[in-house]
This record gives C-alpha cells, sequence and structure tokens, in this order.
C-alpha cells in the first residue's frame, strides 16, 4: 500500500533545527515511523529533543536505465518499492520493514537487510551517494548517482547502520537492479549441521541462489535468476517444491513465523562466519544467510549468548528482551576510534547520543 | 641508541621544524633491521613514482618491512618524529596515490607478498597486503573459485593498493568494486597501533569503517592484511561484439541492455580511435569502420548465458547495431578481449605519451559527454581515443601527447581537467576508480564545495592527528582551493572570497 501523502522538502527547516541545537547543545533524537527503535540502545526522549523526519519524504529522482533511485528519507519504504516494482526492479537487499511505516532513512541508518544479502549485498553495498546534516547543522553531500565514485572519503556509506550518530540522512541515492524473472524454493530434511554443511557446498557452486534458512529440521533454499537457470538448479539439487515461498520469506525476512513471534524468552541475532560450529545454548535456532545469520531464542543470560558469538568471531544483538548493552560492546583502541569519528561528524555530540556506542 | 632523548630530537630538527635525514635514518636503524632502511639516492630510484610517472620525487628515505611489528615500529617512530609517511603496494596506481614526499617516508609493502589462508567453507581468502591481485584468483582456481575486482593492472597490482584505492575492473556492474568483496583489514594506525576493521562476520558492531578505509588512499592507516571474498567461478562465459555506425546508437544501446533486465559480467566500449588503434595492434577482428563497439558479456550456468545472450543481441539489434558477433569459444571471446585489453598499450604504439583520464558519468550522458570530449579535442589540438566501462558510465579518455615538446603536458593536463568538469557537468564524477592521489586534487575543489573538504579533514583528523599519513593527496586544503580557483577566475567569480590570500 502506498501513502497519499505529498513529496515534501523539509531540508531547510531540519537543517535550522540541528543548527540551534548544536548551539545549545541539546540532544535530538532522530525520528521516522519508529519501526526499527527496538535496535540499537533506547534513547531517553524525555531528555531530547525528538526530530520527525517522516514529512521530508518523495522520491527525488529515478531512471531505469540508470538503475539508481533517489529518495528523501522520510519517504515510505513501500511507496519506493511500489515505485520499483512498476519498472520491473527492486532493492537487493530486500530490507526487513518491521512495521507499515518503514522508512526509507530508517532502513539505512539502522543499515537492516533482509534473506538475500549474503548473496546479492547488505543495504551499505547499494548506497551510491547521501544529503546528509551534520552535527553541526551544515547540509553536506557525499557519493552520488554514479556506480563507480573514488573522489574523497567514503561517508555516503559509512551512513549505513550508523543509527543517525554522524549525521541525519535527507537523502540517499541506491543501486537498484532488475528483478529476476524466475524464482523458485526447494525444502530439504537436515538437521542444524546438515544445513550449515549444505549451505556451504552450495556457495562453493556457480548457483543462483538467492537466500538460504534452516528452522526445526527443515532448509530452505531459493533459487533466482533466468528461468531456464533456476529450472536447471532446482533439477540439479532436488529438495521438495515450497508453494507459497513469497509468503515464506516474506515471514522470514518480517520475523512473522512462529519462530520469531512465540514466547516469551528473549530474540537474540548472532552474526558470525557462516560456516563457524553451531555452539550450545538452551532454546531455539534458526539459520539465516547460509548461516551467516543465527537467531536464537532462549533464556539463556546475555553474557552466556555473547560469550557463544564470540567463540567463532561473531558477535550478538539483542531483539526482544531485556539486557544492557543490546549490541556488542567494542575493543578500547576501537571504541576511541569510534569516539574521534563521532567528534569529528558531530562535535556537540548531539545526535541520537549513546544510540550505537557508549557515548565518550 | 634507540633512546632518543627529547633534548636530541630537538637538535635533530633543522629551521623548518623538520628532522635531518642522518638522525631519521639513525632513529629507524636502531630499532630496525639497517637492510630495509634505504637511504642513498640510488636504492631509492625505484620509488621515486608510481604509474603517474609525469610526477616524480626522491623520498627521504625508504623502508621494507617484512612483518606487522617491523610496520607498527616505523610508524611510531615517524609519529614521534612528526615524519610524514607513504604507503607503498605495487607502485600501478595512475593518480600518484604512492607518489614519495621528499622529506617523508616511503613505506614499501612489496615484502608482505604472502597468501597466509584459503577458507573454502566460508569462501575467503586471507592475505598480504603486496599480493597481486591476479595471484589470488590463480592461487584457488583449483577449487573452481576466484576473486572478483580485475583492474586491468591485475598481473602487477597489489590487493592493499586495491583496497587504498577501491579499485574497480571490468566486472563492477555485477560483481561490485573492492569495497563489496573484502570482509575485514588489518590496519596499523598513525602512532603504530593495531586495529582490527571488520570482523569475521558480515557484519560488525560499531560504525562501517571498512567502507571508510577502503578507497581512503592511504590517509586514514596503514593496511597490513586483508581477508577478502571468493567467488565460484560461473559455468560459462560469451561475450557479443556489437559494432555501431552512430556513438549515440552505442550509447542508447548499453541504456537500453540494462533497461531490458539484464546485468551483464562486462560491458565496454570502444569509440573510432580506439577500435583503430587497438586493431592495428592486437588483430582481435574488430570492424575499423565502426563509430564504436560494446563488448557485452554475459556469465551464469550455460542455460542462462543461452537466454540472456540471445536477449542481448535483441536488444542491440533494435538499438540500431550494424553488426553483432558472438564468441563461439574461449578462445574467441579471449580474441574479442584481446583488443580492449591491448588498448593502453595501443595507445603507446601511435603516441608517444598518453595521459589516462578516469571520470563516472551517468549512462544516459554518454553519448553527450563522447561528443563534448571530441569538441574539446579539437579546442586543444590534441587526439584522443576513448575505452569505457559503459556499464558503470566510467570513461577512460586517452589523451594522446609527446612530453618532448615544450608545453604540452601542461596543455594536456589542463584538456584532461577539462574533461572531469565536463563529467562532473553532466551529474558524474572526476574520479571512478583510479583515485584522487595528487592527479586530481585541484578537481575535488570543483567536485566538493567547503564544507563536505572541511569535513573530510576532520574525519582524517580523527585518525590521523598530525597529518602524517600520505599528506597532500585526495583532500585538497582549503588554500590549495583558494589558488587553483586564483588560476581560473572566470566573471570575477573567486571560490572561497573568505578566504585570506598568503
Amino acid at each position: 500500500m502506498t501513502s497519499t501523502v505529498e513529496s515534501q522538502d523539509q531540508t531547510d527547516a531540519l537543517a535550522e533545527r540541528i543548527k540551534q541545537a548544536h548551539a545549545a547543545g541539546t540532544p535530538i533524537a532522530i525520528a521516522g515511523s519508529g519501526s526499527k527503535r527496538f535496535l540499537g540502545e533506547p534513547v531517553d526522549t524525555s531528555a531530547h529533543d525528538t526530530l520527525d523526519i517522516t514529512a521530508h519524504r518523495g522520491i527525488v529522482s529515478y531512471e531505469p536505465g540508470e538503475l539508481v533511485l533517489t529518495a528523501r528519507a522520510g519517504t515510505p519504504l513501500a511507496d519506493i518499492e511500489a515505485a520499483l516494482t512498476a519498472e520491473g526492479q527492486r532493492l537487493a537487499f530486500e530490507p526487513p520493514h518491521y512495521g507499515a511505516g518503514a522508512t526509507l532513512g530508517g532502513t539505512i541508518a539502522a543499515g537492516v537487510s533482509g534473506p538475500a544479502r549474503p548473496y546479492t549485498g547488505a543495504a551499505r553495498d547499494f548506497v551510491l551517494g547521501t544529503k546528509i546534516i551534520n552535527g553541526q547543522g551544515e547540509i553536506l553531500r557525499f557519493g552520488g548517482e554514479v556506480m563507480k565514485n573514488v573522489a574523497g572519503y567514503d561517508l555516503s556509506r559509512l551512513m549505513a547502520g550508523a543509527h543517525g550518530t554522524l549525521g541525519v540522512l535527507l537523502e540517499i541515492s541506491l543501486k537498484v537492479l532488475p528483478t529476476p524473472r524466475t524464482q523458485a524454493t526447494r525444502v530439504f530434511e537436515h538437521n542444524a549441521e546438515q544445513a550449515l554443511a549444505a549451505f556451504s557446498s552450495w556457495a562453493a557452486r556457480p548457483w543462483p541462489i538467492s537466500a538460504t534458512y534452516w528452522e526445526a529440521g527443515r532448509t530452505y533454499l531459493r533459487l533466482s535468476g533466468a528461468t531456464s537457470s533456476v529450472d536447471a538448479a532446482a533439477q540439479a539439487l532436488g529438495g521438495e517444491p515450497v508453494a507459497d515461498d513469497v509468503d515464506f520469506w516474506r515471514g522470514v525476512r518480517e520475523h512473522e513465523r512462529v519462530f520469531f513471534t512465540d514466547g516469551e524468552n528473549a530474540l537474540w541475532r548472532v552474526s558470525c562466519a557462516p560456516a563457524a560450529p553451531i555452539t550450545e545454548l538452551p532454546g531455539s535456532l534458526a539459520l539465516d544467510w547460509g548461516g551467516a545469520q543465527r537467531w536464537r531464542v532462549t533464556d539463556a543470560p546475555a553474557e552466556a549468548v555473547r560469550d557463544a558469538a564470540r567463540l567463532h568471531g561473531g558477535h550478538a544483538t539483542l531483539y526482544r528482551g531485556d539486557a544492557h548493552p543490546r549490541g556488542q560492546a567494542l575493543a578500547p583502541a576501537l571504541l576511541a576510534a569510534h569516539h574521534r569519528l563521532k567528534h569529528a561528524m558531530d562535535p556537540a555530540g548531539i545526535l541520537n547520543p549513546g544510540r550505537l556506542i557508549p557515548e565518550g | 641508541m634507540s633512546d632518543v632523548t627529547t633534548d636530541d630530537r630537538a637538535r635533530a630538527l633543522d629551521a623548518a621544524g623538520c628532522i635531518g635525514k642522518p638522525e631519521m635514518v639513525a632513529a629507524l636503524q636502531a630499532e630496525l633491521p639497517h637492510d630495509i632502511v634505504l637511504h642513498d639516492d640510488e636504492s631509492l630510484r625505484p620509488f621515486e613514482c608510481d604509474g603517474l610517472s609525469a610526477y616524480r620525487t626522491l623520498p627521504m628515505i625508504a623502508v621494507l618491512p617484512a612483518t606487522i611489528e617491523q610496520v607498527q615500529t616505523v610508524m611510531r617512530i615517524c609519529y614521534e618524529y612528526d615524519t610524514p609517511v607513504v604507503a607503498r603496494g605495487a607502485g600501478t596506481g595512475l593518480s600518484g596515490g604512492a607518489l614519495p614526499l621528499e622529506r617523508g617516508v616511503l613505506l614499501s609493502l612489496a615484502k608482505f607478498n604472502r597468501i597466509l589462508d584459503v577458507d573454502t567453507d566460508n569462501l575467503r581468502a586471507t592475505v598480504q597486503p603486496g599480493v597481486r591481485n591476479l595471484a589470488i584468483s590463480q592461487e584457488v582456481d583449483h577449487l573452481g573459485l576466484y576473486y572478483a575486482p580485475d583492474p586491468s593492472s591485475q598481473i602487477a597490482c597489489s590487493i592493499g593498493g586495491n583496497v587504498a584505492e577501491n579499485s574497480g575492473g571490468v566486472h563492477c556492474l555485477k560483481y561490485g568494486l573492492t569495497t563489496h568483496n573484502i570482509i575485514k583489514l588489518e590496519i596499523v594506525t598513525v602512532d603504530g597501533e593495531r586495529l582490527t576493521i571488520g570482523s569475521d562476520a558480515l557484519d560488525s558492531p560499531g560504525y562501517d569503517l571498512l567502507a571508510l578505509m577502503t578507497g581512503s588512499e592511504g590517509l586514514l592507516g596503514v593496511i597490513v592484511e586483508i581477508v577478502v571474498k571468493l567467488l565460484p567461478k560461473p559455468e560459462l562465459a560469451q561475450v557479443a561484439m556489437v559494432a555501431f555506425d552512430d556513438v549515440r546508437a552505442a550509447g542508447d544501446a548499453v541504456a537500453n541492455i540494462i533497461k531490458a533486465g539484464i546485468v551483464p559480467a562486462g560491458l565496454e566500449m570502444l569509440d573510432s580511435p580506439a577500435i583503430i588503434a587497438t586493431e592495428e595492434f592486437v588483430h582481435a577482428g574488430y570492424p575499423t569502420e565502426a563509430a564504436a563497439i560494446l563488448l557485452c558479456e554475459i556469465d551464469g550456468t550455460e542455460a542462462e548465458v543461452a537466454e540472456d545472450i540471445e536477449r542481448v543481441r535483441q536488444v542491440v539489434n533494435d538499438s540500431g547495431a550494424s553488426d553483432v558477433r558472438i564468441s563461439k569459444n574461449d578462445g574467441e571471446r579471449a580474441l574479442f578481449w584481446a583488443g580492449r585489453k591491448a588498448a593502453f598499450p595501443a595507445m603507446g604504439r601511435i603516441s608517444p605519451d598518453y595521459y589516462c583520464m578516469d571520470g563516472t558519468i551517468p549512462r544516459k550522458a554518454l553519448a553527450d559527454v563522447l561528443i563534448g570530449i571530441g569538441e574539446l579535442s579539437k579546442k586543444y589540438g590534441q587526439r584522443v581515443a576513448n575505452v569505457f566501462h559503459a556499464g558503470d558510465g566510467n570513461l577512460h579518455p586517452l589523451i594522446l601527447y609527446d612530453a618532448n615538446n615544450p608545453g604540452e603536458l601542461e596543455r594536456t593536463e589542463e584538456f584532461g581537467g577539462a574533461i572531469c568538469e565536463l563529467c562532473l557537468k553532466h551529474g558524474g564524477t572526476i574520479t571512478g576508480e583510479h583515485g584522487v592521489g595528487v592527479e586530481k586534487i585541484d578537481q575535488m575543489c570543483v567536485q566538493f564545495p567547503k564544507a563536505e573538504l572541511l569535513q573530510f579533514h576532520a574525519v582524517k583528523a580523527a585518525f590521523d592527528d598530525k597529518t602524517l599519513l600520505n599528506p597532500g593527496k585526495a583532500v585538497p586544503t582549503l588554500h590549495r582551493c583558494a589558488e587553483f580557483g586564483a588560476m581560473h577566475v572566470h566573471h570575477g567569480e573567486m571560490p572561497f572570497p573568505e578566504l585570506e590570500r598568503l
């Protein structure tokens, strides 16, 4: 469903707000629809002014022949996807919405990517350029609308996953791609170890794989691409067909499956090398992204989950439940570099303070 | 000897506040093997330039460390003595990014030439920065794997340099740039600390410093180890060689291929002067009467390639192609590519010197920019041949000149600057994959306003508080932009009018 609100350019008003906040040293909580507020550390809204970016919306330019779309940060993701679908194109990182009002700005700021991530790339991989307001209220442009651009530091890609702590996103230019002509999903009976082994052996061959997921004894494999190629791969790899596969993958992407919604225990995301061994933890496990993103529903203490993630060079993030911090702490030297970078972009420390990294 | 006191340091400084060469050599040799610290002119000569050989400077000292600890030692000493450091891989860069500083240390990573690990379960390789790009693909070839980014210098260029420049190549449209194909970096900071950037996972807590480091041209840290992504080799690749009588039709065909939902593995274009010069050189079978040719490569499974190559044939025919030939086997495919790959040496045969530009533009502007470059060529009275990564809109105009003719190099550089500005006018960028280095530093003043440049400097200061890492490259000072602007005053408009002039 697309929104009916007209496109609006709020650039000057938003920049003026940040200028004033910088002068007064008032912390600002940047808000879109709130669909991804649960990601990252909670910001104490009683002590902050809220900067609502949802009125700053609209697709600024979209040329299918260029594979580039530029939109304002407050544009609903649904509007963007509708415009792309009309031209047979899509956001190849399949961003999760996590709510009906999800905005493009929130999606890029949170840096979230869906099931296709290991095969087509992450949100950051598709960012070509950004227009931002830095912590001093200056309007800055980095990158552009071309595929290759190495002039200056890549500050536009740096915005992806920075949770608005380095700048307020105003506009984002993204590389978009043609929608694959055919998609098919096959299902296999596997235990978790067998699933990891299958992911690994499939990935080493040039099959047109676009998603892999394992839950409760079943491995799901999605193939996307030219019709002939998807058919040939399906035949060679075997398994059983899945009928409503669009619904199935939406359920994985949006956490609508019972695995994610059922029960009171904490939901953790563990990010690790795809073939990392499975560590023992109580509760239930799902394997996503060819094994590189693992979901845990568990009553294990936060430290046990984090230690298990760290054991194989990974990190854990809390999606549902109480623990502090929700993400994994940085090594001291790396944290110091983060603080200096934050200071370079936002000297007064007013943009979403504490949301991604502890305040310095 | 290794404990140089503050008084010693003060005595070693010259009038400009720089440490003298003998003192710096002594400080480095006190903690490093003597034979890795080079300081006589003869041993320094090989480092005086990179691939942009019009610019040459002998470094004060060159150091060739073999271990990460030695790199840390070099950085710690240089930081202590406020001595700038320029890191260098294979020295094939085309923008002067590794141009030494006469009061600086040139840090060669040539000895870091080992592939440390190939992880077939996770499809990645851990390599040292001096490893050649092509050597990675060769190492994993027997496993049916390869490393995707393939700059045309791939037989010689180092992976560390690729990361520093965010190198591209022929297959970027489908497989991405260096930034899309690396997972983790080890860097040594300006003061000799070791930092891990990225992780074994597909993402890491905190900021995406991997994105920031990639393409930072050695201004934020020294890369000492890299984990790269490996991909399974496609089952098959086929290339269509398509001729056009008209440049505009060729440009339109590029956009039409993309609009048809095809993502070619490579989509290259050569204009008439480039076709004629390369055909004379390698006899690839290019039609020398064509105004432009496209090379469109499709890869994937056999079924996919068969399906897509027919769609390409249909689209280019509908776009007015005068001739379409499709490679029947790998030998013919290699032949079709041979001309494109020999484009640079072919220019070397017909002109004593050539200057390679690197602008990127939106694909729709291809024909207009080509025609604009033709007009500039007439204006400057110099020949240009164009080879493009057309699929990415990345142009490589090659300006032909003779450096022995007085004033011709200067005129060529001015011509090149005009091409950069033409790309900016069409919504593009001054550099798609070669980097800014020293070469395009003045054009950075045209591409970026003052506030953006100041933001870049603030980010640099967060990693390099004394401005010792490759200073003077990539991001111009406002002062430099003011000077550059002063040379290009039109209609009395001065950039940065608020700046004081010396």
